[in-house]
């Protein structure tokens, strides 16, 4: 089924388009390290696709493939059927993949609004004079860029803690300011590192909620990473499990569930 | 009133002025201190350096020239023509924008991720650097700087004043041009940083550089415009000090002067850079005036600092810093 390329409907009525990001016998290596080896897989547009597997296995390596941090030394990425020259991850930024971090990476010192607000800076396209002076366009491209934030801090529900400098927030509602920032790029693909990492089971529910809605209404293509099975296998259209920088399954959840090299490696024993 | 009072008035008139200039210097720190968390010690060498440059560039120096004359054994000293004021200027913040990009491709692009010590240690070595380009570039004689602002004393104030209290107060036209210029600056940066994008990336960069690429903002970019914007601030420091009191290698030293000032205000507030550095001047000009007679004078060489030790003392973070606050 992943090499179908026109485009379908979900039993949950979403529609699920052709390829958006194709990556290509993907190696990237640290020294002798080796921590991606030889991988391909897709993301389709209108997806949840998840990369799953134990610690250490290279998902992280992975999305920092994506987003531009890491520069494999082998294999390619193809964005919209266009092969990608190395870039640097604010260029690949500004191509329309934003992404959260594992380890929650936002602007400390900024009200909420302002680190959502940073999400927008590539659409600011009045000058540094007019934005300034407020002269010119710039009231109304701000307005505009008001509006979009101000949507997305509604979809989140975080109009509470709208003008809270970041640093005072609890965990799990940063992850959530992270992942509004994100959503405020409006981007093409937006990449999940673990973004239930460390929450409680009530917080896990929201953020999946969350995912599942901004999916569904925006029709944000979305990659994740996560540890929580349960979650993966009822959030993803379609998961790739790596071990040891291997790729060794790539399906529907049903499919990974049903997959004996899965069970082997990761899911084990069960405890249910 | 009696007389007494009238010269404090005048002596805190004066003091605020005074104020204003150290103001003008320790802006130049809190910012590039918070955009980029380096406190950069080279920024009273680079006032120096701008100001050096501004006025080679007016009287048609020719750069380098005792290298050059050593070299080939010539004789060019200058070009022959002089540059106006205004024209220099532009030309001046061309230069500050060209040292500002190679600071960061030669220097800090290379320590990116360092200890904040690390990058401190680096801008002492720019400063001493710095200061050796300058000399080599413009030579080391002093020289007066004039692009046509006002000096001396200012009449109206002197008249008013003399009619009203019957004493004319002494106030110089430089201080209340640096004032207006001063005031211009910093709105001009308020805006800057609070409503433009590029302001806006700056405060990014400055809290974290993996957030900051994760939303499409260059790092080298910000740190380019960072040290410019430094640049045109030590530009303006330069020009004021220097036309105060000519341009001499001395002037890299008023950067001591702004530790205190920034002490007081806190290394990451812009008005407190401000409100410090008018707090040392009113409190140097009026300890002076007070005190001075009876320990013997000269107290303005060390008041800022005794009152600098004491914030540090009881309030570390100073009157506007962000408060430090560890989560155990």
């Amino acid at each position: 089924m992943t090499d179908v390329t026109d485009s379908y409907v979900t039993p949950d009525g979403r529609t699920i388009g052709g390829v958006v990001m194709e990556m290509n016998n993907i190696t990237l290596r640290f020294g002798g390290v080796v921590a991606i080896k030889d991988i391909s897989f897709n993301i389709r547009e209108g997806e949840i696709r998840s990369i799953i597997g134990p610690n250490g296995a290279g998902k992280s390596s992975m999305l920092n493939v994506i987003s531009g941090f890491y520069v494999p030394q082998e294999g390619e990425v193809l964005f919209h059927g266009k092969k990608r020259p190395p870039m640097r991850p604010y260029e690949v930024a500004r191509q329309g993949i934003a992404r959260t971090f594992q380890n929650i990476a936002l602007f400390e010192g900024m009200s909420v609004l302002d680190n959502v607000m940073t999400g927008r800076l590539n659409y600011m396209k009045t000058n540094i004079f007019q934005q300034a002076l407020w002269k010119g366009r710039a009231e109304a491209e701000e307005v505009e860029n008001r509006a979009v934030v101000e949507r997305i801090i509604d979809f989140l529900e975080i109009q509470h803690i709208r003008k809270t400098p970041v640093a005072r927030l609890p965990y799990g509602l940063k992850k959530r300011v992270e992942l509004a920032r994100a959503l405020a790029a409006e981007p093409k693909l937006l990449l999940l590192d673990e973004p239930m990492a460390g929450m409680n089971v009530e917080e896990k529910e929201d953020m999946s909620r969350f995912i599942l809605d901004v999916n569904d209404e925006f029709g944000t293509t979305i990659a994740l990473i996560e540890h929580d099975m349960g979650v993966v296998m009822d959030l993803s259209d379609r998961v790739v499990v790596m071990d040891y920088g291997r790729k060794i399954g790539d399906g529907t959840p049903a499919e990974i569930l049903s997959n004996q090299a899965v069970i082997d490696a990761y899911l084990g024993v069960s405890h249910d | 009133m009696s007389e007494q009072w009238i010269f404090a008035l005048e002596v805190t008139l004066n003091g605020l002025m005074a104020g204003v200039l150290y103001a003008l210097v320790a802006l130049g720190f809190v910012l590039i201190y918070k955009a980029s968390g380096i406190f950069n010690y080279a920024q009273g060498v680079m006032a120096l350096f701008a100001a050096m440059t501004l006025v080679g560039i007016m009287q048609g120096q020719v750069p380098f020239s005792h290298v050059i004359n050593a070299l080939f054994g010539t004789h060019v000293t200058h070009f022959g023509w002089s540059v106006h004021g205004f024209l220099a200027i532009l030309l001046t913040v061309v230069v500050m924008i060209g040292l500002a990009w190679l600071v960061q491709v030669l220097v800090m692009r290379h320590l990116v991720g360092q200890e904040p010590i690390i990058l401190f240690m680096a801008t002492i070595g720019l400063a001493y650097f710095l200061e050796g380009v300058a000399d080599l570039m413009w030579g080391s004689e002093i020289k007066t700087l004039d692009v046509g602002l006002p000096q001396g004393i200012n009449l109206w104030i002197d008249e008013t004043t003399l009619n009203w209290f019957g004493y004319g107060f002494f106030i110089d036209n430089l201080d209340i041009v640096a004032t207006c210029i001063a005031a211009l600056l910093v709105g001009g940066l308020v805006l800057f940083a609070q409503y433009t994008k590029q302001g806006r990336a700056m405060r990014a960069v400055a809290d974290d550089h993996q957030a900051a690429l994760s939303v499409g903002i260059s790092l080298n970019f910000i740190w380019v415009l960072v040290w410019s914007v430094a640049g045109f601030v030590a530009l303006v420091a330069g020009i004021v000090w220097g036309t105060k009191s000519g341009v001499q290698f001395s002037l890299s030293l008023i950067a001591l002067k702004a530790l205190p000032v920034l002490m007081l205000g806190g290394f990451t507030s812009i008005p407190g850079a401000i409100v410090g550095g008018l707090i040392i001047g009113v409190g140097e000009k009026l300890f002076e005036f007070a005190i001075g007679p009876l320990v013997g004078g000269a107290t303005e060489n060390w008041f800022a600092y005794v009152l600098a030790l004491l914030f540090l003392v009881f309030r570390p973070q100073g009157l506007f810093g962000e408060k430090i606050i560890e989560r155990v």
